[in-house]
Formats: structure tokens, sequence, C-alpha cells
């Protein structure tokens, strides 16, 4: 299975290579749109982010890993980091947009924009870390949940 | 990539035209603009997005903190966002429901001078 492997520095300034070999990995298959091409290199740089934002706090001078396997079906990409990890359901709740209290989170943004704008997301953290699993369906394959695409909120 | 940031007056009115990537790398460059303008008393401001090749959730904070900032100061500022890539990010965040988007410089220009935005006492 073509697998392509990308270890960076934890460090923002690789975020533009990571979006870059992401988005070039998803290219090679012609059935992959360029807009869905595009809301990866935003998802995996949200992921991305949030790694090296973890692995910062935590001290750590490991690498942030990106795998990026391509097959008939699907694209997925796992970001994986060394960070002390992080727990979902202890993310702030977002006002609703209508409150004026909306204004008042400028983070936070992140983890919802990988949901919408991919079939699958997977997290898994610990105390050894975080890794972040995203998954899109190649159109013209029923691999993944039967949805047209990110356009579900 | 970088951001270059270019600040032009209209005005009372101060246009900072980005180009380049907005991220989490980019985003303190802005601010440092931000920060600037509303320091020297210039907080009246557009943020003209039409020459971003990339922005995601690190970059829209970004934004949303200058509009914070800007009203904090008795001002306001409007965002131009005409390229549809970069658009997208703000309303599926659904901010484009609170923040005021335009398609041309002119447009989001007309709109600081005519006044406060629906809800900014609120922001």
């Amino acid at each position: 299975m073509p697998e392509v492997v990308l270890e960076v520095p934890a460090s923002p300034r690789y975020l533009h290579l990571v979006r870059s070999v992401v988005a070039a990995t998803a290219s090679v298959d012609a059935r992959i749109a360029p807009q869905r091409v595009a809301d990866l290199r935003v998802v995996v740089s949200e992921a991305a982010t949030n790694a090296v934002r973890a692995q910062e706090r935590s001290g750590s001078h490991d690498g942030v890993v990106i795998r990026c396997h391509l097959d008939e079906e699907r694209l997925e990409v796992e970001v994986r980091d060394r960070g002390s990890g992080f727990d979902e359901q202890t993310l702030p709740v977002l006002p609703a947009v209508e409150t004026p209290d909306r204004l008042q989170h400028e983070s936070g943004l992140g983890v919802p924009l990988m949901r919408i704008l991919t079939d699958e997301v997977e997290i898994r953290s610990g105390a050894d870390g975080t890794s972040v699993r995203l998954a899109v369906r190649i159109p013209g394959t029923g691999s993944l949940r039967d949805r047209t695409g990110p356009a579900s909120r | 990539m970088q951001l270059s940031v270019h600040a032009v007056s209209v005005r009372e009115v101060t246009v900072l035209a980005l180009d380049g990537e907005l991220d989490l790398v980019s985003a303190p460059v802005l601010r440092q603009h931000v920060v600037a303008e509303v320091a020297g008393g210039r907080r009246w401001l557009v943020l003209d997005l039409t020459g971003l090749t990339y922005l995601d959730s690190a970059g829209i904070g970004q934004v949303v903190a200058a509009l914070k900032r800007a009203r904090s100061h008795d001002g306001d500022l409007q965002v131009v966002v005409p390229e549809p890539r970069v658009r997208r990010v703000f309303e599926l965040c659904d901010l484009d429901r609170v923040l005021p988007l335009h398609r041309t410089v002119a447009e989001a220009v007309a709109a600081v001078e005519r006044g406060p935005s629906p809800g900014r006492a609120r922001a």
C-alpha cells in the first residue's frame, strides 16, 4: 500500500511543508477534486498545529510524524505527536453564533473544522501523545459512511 | 510562505492588505500591524484578504482578535474576502454571521465609514 511518511520538528515553521506534502500526495489521485485537496490542507494543518502546540507545552524534542496512506478507496492521514495528550471532552463548547459571546472565542475551531471537512476523524490521546487520523473517501467508492462531501455540518 | 501586510490609508480608514498564508506562523505578523495601527489612533480598519492563499483557524482567530481590538478602542473592522476557498473557512465556522465580510475594498471602506456594525457594542 502506498504510504508517504514525513517527520518534522515540532515547530510552526514546518506547517507549510506539512500542508504541501499532504496536498501533493492527495493530488496524485486525479479523482480527488481540487476543493477536497484544499480542505485537506486545512484539516491537516489544524491537526499539525495542535500537535506542535502540544509538544511545545510538554517540552518534548520529538518530531511530529505525518503518515499519508492512499489507496483505491480513500486517503487517510495520521498526525502523531508525543505531547502530553488532551481530552476532547474538555474542549470548550463554542457559543451559538447569535450570542454576543461568540466573538470572545478566538480558538477552538480546529477540531470542529476537521469534523466538518473530512469523512472520518479519530482522535486517540494519552500520556504518551496524541494521534489524529483523518480520512476522506475517494469519489466513486463507498468505503466510508455515505455522504456526498464536507457540506454536511 | 511568508505573510506580507501592506497598509494604505483611505481617508480615515486604514486598509491592511494581506498577501500569502495566514496561519499559526504568520498570525503574529497581522497582530503586530493591528496593534500598531490602533495604538497610533487609527482604529477604523479594513482587512483585505484578497491576496491570501491559505487561511486556517489560527488565522481566523487573529482576525477575530483584530476585530475585538478595534472595537475595544471605539473603532471598527470590516473584512474583504472575495476568494471562495478562503471565504469558505469563515462560513464553515459560522463566522460569516458575526463578522462583516465584503467582496471589495470599496464596499468594506464604505461600511466602516457608515458607522458601527450591528452588534458592535456587544463584542
